[in-house]
């Protein structure tokens, strides 16, 4: 199945992806009107290190995922092709997926009510991910490695 | 192949879609109590606080048991196991065969002999969906609320229906608030959220006497109320599998595998000790993760396949009218400790792996510090400065990084 994955050395540390992320996930058809002086709540998050290290992290999409085996409310599930979705109209917003995902890619949304996760672009309007086209490096890719 | 499941929760989801996995075709009967399709039990909390309405609990959507061709007995009660006939006996009568079965029943509240508890017209337990709606029924704006047990379930009914009482007051014996997961520092955080919400607390305390509607406490207090929870613990539903000549210790004895000592009858959930790899000792381990992986690990290997089940630990999140506690493990070693106004952070290390910890109001990432307690990531591979102060990837070598980023994850 394809997923995004993430090349430390090509990484910049620009934080594109977080934009376009969060601009891909509001609904908004108007960069400017979505993001302009608001905090974002990007389900990619880059993280930024010493010696100019820096690694964009969001689902891994795994295959025996624990998140969805944790889920109180069986709000996450697998979709037929092995991404990881959740319906957060049945989450209560409990955050034991945050508790137990082993890449912290998982999270509380803007409101802080229900947990948010990348679905691969897949339950928006962009097609296809977003953080992986506008990245201005190539470190960002979407890729079948089994 | 005849797969026969009591139960139908967490474990028995779990075990159905493991089975499925492996077998396409056998016929599987799930036998259950409750007169409902599955739903997400800790959910019936949020039920009452108005956070998901009912219609949206079911734990699989609707199409689940058609799709998956499970034979759904609702509202049956299996009474007895047969293993040398290879059949369940309902309550009511009806003899159900099994090639393999699995016991899936979890466990029940634990109700304290207290003097004059029967004089109590309006007492209920906080487990199962009826329990709510009959909960709901029960209370008014005018109700005075006791909730016996300020544990994980007593502490959720509580933030379930303060807003739906006059008044709430949760005894426990404990001088602390979820004894079993926080400290005392963190207790006491929680308590004070919890009080600013205007909920009431009698700990270090207990019941002596019921007499109707007043509770004696053995401080000497009177808690005058009006409907009454009890919430003081659950005991594991190992009869069935004991009356069958299985081993039980505290919990169904049940190898790797999520097999019983009894041929063919498997155990998974709520009602059977795993190992927890933080103490090194077997013990229930009653929490959904548990019972969702021990379940589909029961339900492959029913069907031929070869699944293991290594363990757990002990494992928490909870929060309360917005905040969030996230726990693991056990509290041993050195510790690491931050805080805030209204956060709290302590981790737990010893022998050079991570042990436990506890986080109040900053659980985001909290998941890269139940991996490092799971794999027992030596922490001197790690940037242990780093990760104590910030659950991150960062702390990790670059080249674990780079399997962590760039290759399909199992898990
Ligand atoms: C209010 C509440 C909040 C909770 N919150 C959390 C939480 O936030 N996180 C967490 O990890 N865990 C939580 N838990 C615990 C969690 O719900 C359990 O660990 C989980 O439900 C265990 O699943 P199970 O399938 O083993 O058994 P159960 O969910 O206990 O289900 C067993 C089923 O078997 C049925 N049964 C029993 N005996 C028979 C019989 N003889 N014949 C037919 N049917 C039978 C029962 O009626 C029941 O429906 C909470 C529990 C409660 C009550």
């Amino acid at each position: 199945m394809k997923v995004v994955y993430v090349n430390e050395e090509w990484c910049l540390g620009c934080h594109l992806c977080e934009y376009e992320c969060a601009f891909a996930n509001s609904g908004d058809t108007d960069m400017v009107r979505a993001l302009k002086d608001r905090e974002i709540f990007p389900r990619i998050r880059v993280e930024d290190g010493e010696n100019d290290v820096h690694f964009a992290v969001n689902c891994r999409h795994c295959r025996d995922a624990l998140c969805v085996k944790s889920c109180i409310a069986g709000a996450l599930s697998k979709t037929e092709e092995g991404a990881v979705v959740i319906d957060r109209e049945k989450c209560v917003g409990c955050f034991t997926c945050v508790a137990v995902c082993p890449y912290g890619a998982i999270m509380p949304d803007a409101e802080g009510k229900a947990a948010q996760k990348c679905a691969l672009c897949t339950d928006n309007l962009m097609g296809e991910p977003q953080c992986v086209k506008h990245c201005p490096n190539r470190a960002i890719v979407f890729e079948d490695r089994g | 192949m005849r797969y026969v499941i009591i139960g139908n929760s967490t474990a028995a989801t779990f075990a159905i879609e493991g089975v499925r996995s492996v077998d396409g075709e056998g016929a599987i009967t799930v036998i259950s109590e409750e007169n409902r399709p599955a739903y997400g039990r800790p959910l019936i909390s949020y039920y009452l606080y108005g956070k998901i309405p009912a219609a949206r609990m079911n734990y699989r959507p609707a199409s689940f048991y058609e799709e998956n061709r499970v034979e759904v007995l609702l509202g049956a009660r299996a009474e007895r196991i047969d293993p040398a006939a290879k059949k369940v006996v309902l309550a009511d009568k009806r003899e159900i065969f099994y090639d393999k079965l699995l016991v899936a029943t979890g466990s029940r509240p634990f109700t304290p002999p207290v003097e004059g508890l029967e004089t109590v017209t309006e007492k209920f337990n906080f487990m199962t969906m009826d329990d709510a709606l009959a909960l709901e029924q029960a209370l008014a704006p005018q109700t005075r609320a006791l909730i016996l047990g300020a544990g994980l379930i007593g502490l959720k009914c509580a933030e379930g229906i303060l807003h739906r009482v006059k008044e709430l007051t949760v005894v426990d014996l404990a001088p602390r608030v979820l004894p079993s997961i926080l400290d005392e520092e963190g207790a006491s955080l929680v308590q004070r959220q919890l009080e600013n919400e205007g909920v009431k607390f009698a700990l270090n305390d207990s019941v002596l006497r019921f007499s109707q509607n007043v509770a004696h406490l053995k401080s000497g207090k009177k808690v005058a109320f009006d409907v009454l929870v009890v919430a003081v613990g659950v005991r594991p539903n190992v009869e069935l599998v004991r009356d069958a000549g299985g081993e039980v210790r505290r919990g169904i004895v049940v190898n790797e595998r999520q097999q019983t000592s009894i041929p063919d009858v498997y155990a998974a959930g709520d009602n059977c000790e795993s190992f927890d790899f933080s103490t090194k000792q077997n013990r229930v381990l009653a929490i959904l993760p548990n019972a969702a992986l021990q379940g589909e690990c029961a339900g492959k290997n029913m069907a031929g396949g070869k699944a293991a089940y290594l363990g757990g630990a002990m494992f928490n999140a909870i929060g309360f009218f917005g905040s969030h506690i996230a726990t693991a493990g056990v509290y041993e070693g050195e510790s690491y400790v931050e805080r805030g106004e209204n956060t709290y952070k302590k981790l737990f290390y010893k022998d050079n792996v991570l042990k436990g910890f506890i986080l109040i109001n900053n659980i985001e990432r909290a998941g890269i510090y139940t991996s490092l307690i799971r794999d027992m990531v030596p922490l001197d591979s790690v940037d242990f400065d780093v990760i104590k102060r910030a659950p991150g990837l960062m702390a990790f070598a670059s080249k674990v990084r780079g399997e962590k980023l760039g290759t399909r994850r199992e898990r």
